[in-house]
């Protein structure tokens, strides 16, 4: 077996685990709770592996003073990557832990095993507990050396799922960054320039200093920070600074966005090129799709606490990147890293690179104005939707070969995207308030992510069919006014949209059904039963469905070509607008360590992507968003949430593939193709507004 | 800072509380800042998310959107509350439906079906659904927390 990744750098047991004075077992993890559960499932991942309960083990998400650096928590891979570095931390443990009984107990190892915290020998329960060797242990050994992780077949024996461990202290605790309290702790808020791309060129700070509760006002540059003696005075004063500052567009001429990323005359990347997509002879089809700019759209906006000593500052974030940050932060102030703690406290959740890292840069900024003191920092609503950075904007040509067989023979997929990742690090600091400092340090334009992780914009270009030669092509468009950086899924919601959008249009073309179309072109096992199930799950309804307006469409992709598989089936009602009224879906994720949770995280996707598809748009005026508040960008709602079916077929032999992302794809497609089936024509410029529809109808005619 | 001479009495979680804070403040920063009361979330700020709802006098109010002056001599209930009564039928419901992802959003909107449910125990799924529209939730986590509200509802009809 090959040790997971995080090992090569944190190769001792002593980098992952501490016993606290009163025998309590302390894990360390590089990885971060964002809401995803994902601290659930790591603590099931060990005490499965120590055969204890999870109860009796302490987990410590990322901090830079005592975790190990995993990167950052993104792209579904906690469990793949860092729950797999768990497992081999506990087994190391666990081999060391009988070791040490054996020769105490003069019991051979191989006699020994542990239930549930108790020492067994020879399956009977002896006297002793887990917890009466550590003064035994010797952690500076390699994890490598002892590790002998379990095989499937040996999982699970102590328990199978268990609750979320913070949901209690989420219904009526104040487990959030927002809640951190110290003593003396002042407030404040930042004031920042409407766009990236504008300067400060009026504000009265004298007055500003004269506010109710304000304490002191940084400038530096055009950069503002207020701090009060409450979150409120420092809420009204920057209110106030807005409303009576001026500030100045650099840039003089709007930029048309739409134009831009359609009709681009740049030669694009040619990212893949399997074999010459123009060989074979045959149909050509070809579709279309775009998406605007996303917001990530927290709920509890982005938030941090600073205290800048006279050599350490000390940082409280809910960034996903705790090291990245300090990296970024270190190179900003020109300061060692090592000189910079960084502590993960969970935030409302971010699906993405959101204000997360900027908000506790402006901390710091503000936080050297009062040294030894912590500051809480707060976005407001207005910075959430005008400052954090945006899902990219991105555009998708599909076309696709069908051979006089009706077979696919070639799939040519040509995208333009604004960047998908912006997030900080050292090579580029990528500081919102760092960039109109009086010596500022701009945004840099970072590559896109690698194919080989999975990719950026291109992720999910290929689709996860048998279609002959593929050929990808991009091109990243850096130079707008415009921040954006990841959410959710990257480019792959997009491309999973045209492709499959593409397949039922060419299915129906040749009057196949849009199941067994993708069927025909699929030999891989796993995603043939998950093809079979969903068909088997939701045959009888689709076929009892013969109403004005109603209409069905299936979305199906493997995320990343590697990871977890899921199709989604929706109904919906296009009236006066459309509805989703039924989502259906069918999962593949591996292992599924905690079932219930994959189940939530594929659930939640669906139900954002739904919002995505057919409300979501930025509105933007050519130099920033112009979003204030909620009200100017709707998201869904209770009432419009659908019946929901959640299936997941668990390969307990599988290694587990992570489920944040693999399911919002597949709903973005199955509701173009089922808006298709409704009314007759792909609505693929999303949002499926009114409008949309009808411009569709509209072009068509 | 003016106004802040006078203290204000209310009830919350059924203790008494004189507070000597600007009356014009928003009841949700008094409980926040000023009282450590933290499981009443600020999400907006401006009555749109719903993240901050409260209880006052039986009614679901957001917390941002009414001042403390206003809720003078009045009983306030906040999620706080809850936690003296771990086996009320929407906790026990939250976690049995594992209603939640992120909860961020959590604490308002079980403020919200509290009040719904006490008034109108047997409301429909539709019902509270539009009820809860006041509410946003971003990580997706609605159809359990419909599930876990309207089986919360049969429970208190019952009584339990």
């Amino acid at each position: 077996m090959i040790p997971p990744p995080p090992l090569a750098d944190a190769p001792h047991l002593k980098n992952w685990l501490q016993v606290s004075e009163d025998k309590e077992l302390i894990f360390f993890t590089g990885r971060v709770e964002l809401g995803q559960g994902n601290t659930t499932a790591l603590l099931m991942m060990i005490a499965d592996e120590l055969d204890v309960l999870p109860s009796s083990i302490i987990l410590e998400t990322a901090r830079t003073d005592l975790t190990p650096n995993e990167g950052i928590t993104a792209g579904s891979m906690s469990i793949t990557i860092g729950g797999q570095a768990l497992r081999w931390v506990a087994s190391a443990l666990k081999m060391q832990l009988l070791e040490i009984a054996s020769k105490r107990l003069r019991i051979h190892a191989k006699n020994l095993s542990i239930y549930e915290g108790h020492i067994f020998n020879k399956g009977k329960k002896t006297e002793c507990s887990f917890t009466d060797f550590f003064d035994g242990l010797d952690l500076t050994n390699k994890i490598v050396d002892d590790a002998k992780p379990k095989t499937f077949g040996e999982r699970r024996k102590c328990f199978r799922d268990i609750n979320r461990i913070d949901l209690e202290s989420q219904l009526f605790g104040a487990p959030f960054i927002h809640d951190l309290k110290f003593d003396g702790m002042l407030y404040g808020a930042p004031v920042h320039p409407p766009s990236a791309h504008s300067h400060l060129a009026d504000l009265d700070l004298e007055i500003l200093k004269g506010r109710p509760g304000v304490i002191k006002v940084v400038r530096d540059g055009s950069f503002v920070g207020i701090i009060a003696s409450t979150s409120y005075y420092a809420k009204k004063a920057a209110s106030w600074a807005r409303n009576n500052g001026k500030w100045e567009s650099n840039i003089k001429e709007p930029f048309n966005l739409f134009e831009n990323i359609k009709n681009l005359d740049t030669k694009p990347e040619t990212v893949i090129e399997s074999s010459d997509v123009n060989k074979n002879s045959g149909t050509w089809f070809e579709i279309t799709a775009s998406r605007p700019f996303i917001y990530h759209g927290s709920i509890g906006p982005a938030t941090a606490v600073a205290k800048v000593g006279n050599d350490k500052i000390t940082i409280y974030t809910h960034s996903q990147g705790v090291f990245q940050l300090r990296q970024a932060i270190a190179k900003v102030l020109n300061t060692a890293e090592e000189k910079i703690c960084v502590i993960h406290k969970p935030g409302s959740g971010c699906y993405g690179h959101n204000g997360a890292d900027d908000v506790a840069f402006d901390a710091v900024l503000m936080a050297k104005s009062i040294p030894g003191k912590f500051l809480k920092v707060v976005w407001s609503r207005f910075d959430e939707f005008h400052s954090s950075p945006m899902g990219a904007s991105m555009v998708t040509k599909s076309r696709a070969l069908l051979s006089s067989d009706d077979r696919l023979v070639a799939f040519d997929v040509e995208l333009n995207s604004t960047p998908h990742t912006n997030r900080p690090s050292a090579n580029f600091p990528n500081l919102l308030a760092a960039g109109y400092l009086a010596n500022p340090i701009s945004p840099s334009r970072t590559p896109d992510v690698p194919v080989a992780r999975g990719g950026g914009a291109d992720r999910n270009a290929i689709p996860s069919y048998e279609v002959g030669g593929v050929r990808v092509r991009k091109r990243i468009i850096y130079d707008t006014p415009y921040r954006t950086s990841a959410l959710r899924s990257l480019g792959a919601y997009c491309n999973v949209v045209a492709n499959e959008a593409l397949l039922d249009t060419i299915a129906k073309q040749i009057e196949v059904e849009p199941i067994a179309f993708r069927l025909d072109h699929t030999t891989d096992p796993r995603s043939r039963d998950i093809l079979e199930r969903l068909d088997y799950e939701t045959k009888k309804d689709r076929a009892t469905t013969n109403e004005e307006g109603i209409g069905w469409g299936i979305g199906f992709a493997r995320y990343k070509g590697l990871g977890g598989y899921c199709a989604v089936m929706v109904r919906v009602h296009v009236g006066e607008n459309v509805s989703v009224t039924d989502a259906i879906s069918v999962s593949d994720v591996g292992e599924a360590v905690s079932p219930d949770g994959v189940k939530n995280q594929v659930e939640g996707g669906i139900i954002q992507s739904i919002s995505w598809t057919l409300k979501e748009c930025v509105p933007v005026d050519g130099f920033s968003a112009t979003a204030e508040s909620w009200t100017d960008y709707p998201i869904l709602k209770f009432s419009e949430i659908p019946i929901m079916r959640t299936i997941l077929i668990d390969r307990p032999e599988e290694k587990p593939l992570g489920a944040g992302e693999i399911s919002q794809g597949p709903t973005g497609a199955a509701i173009v193709n089922a808006v298709a089936d409704a009314i007759g024509c792909h609505v693929t410029n999303l949002p499926i507004t009114r409008d949309a529809i009808i411009s569709t109808i509209n072009a068509e005619d | 800072m003016s106004k802040t001479n006078e203290s204000i009495s209310l009830i919350i979680n059924g203790l008494k509380y004189k507070i000597k804070v600007d009356p014009d403040t928003p009841l949700l920063f008094v409980l926040r800042d000023n009282l450590g009361l933290c499981a009443t979330r600020y999400g907006c700020g401006e009555a749109t998310c719903g993240a901050c709802t409260v209880i006052v006098d039986g009614q679901a109010v957001m917390s941002c959107d009414i001042s403390l002056g206003a809720v003078a001599e009045k009983s306030v209930q906040t999620a706080e509350g809850m936690q003296a009564m771990p086996s009320h039928p929407l906790l026990e419901s939250f976690i049995k439906y594992q209603a939640g992802q992120c909860g961020y959003c959590l604490t308002g909107i079980l403020m919200a079906s509290k009040a719904l449910l006490e008034k109108e125990p047997l409301a429909t799924r539709k019902r509270i659904a539009e009820v809860l529209d006041s509410n946003l939730c971003r990580c997706g986590a609605h159809a359990r927390i419909l599930d876990a509200v309207e089986e919360a509802g049969k429970f208190m009809s019952k009584g339990l």
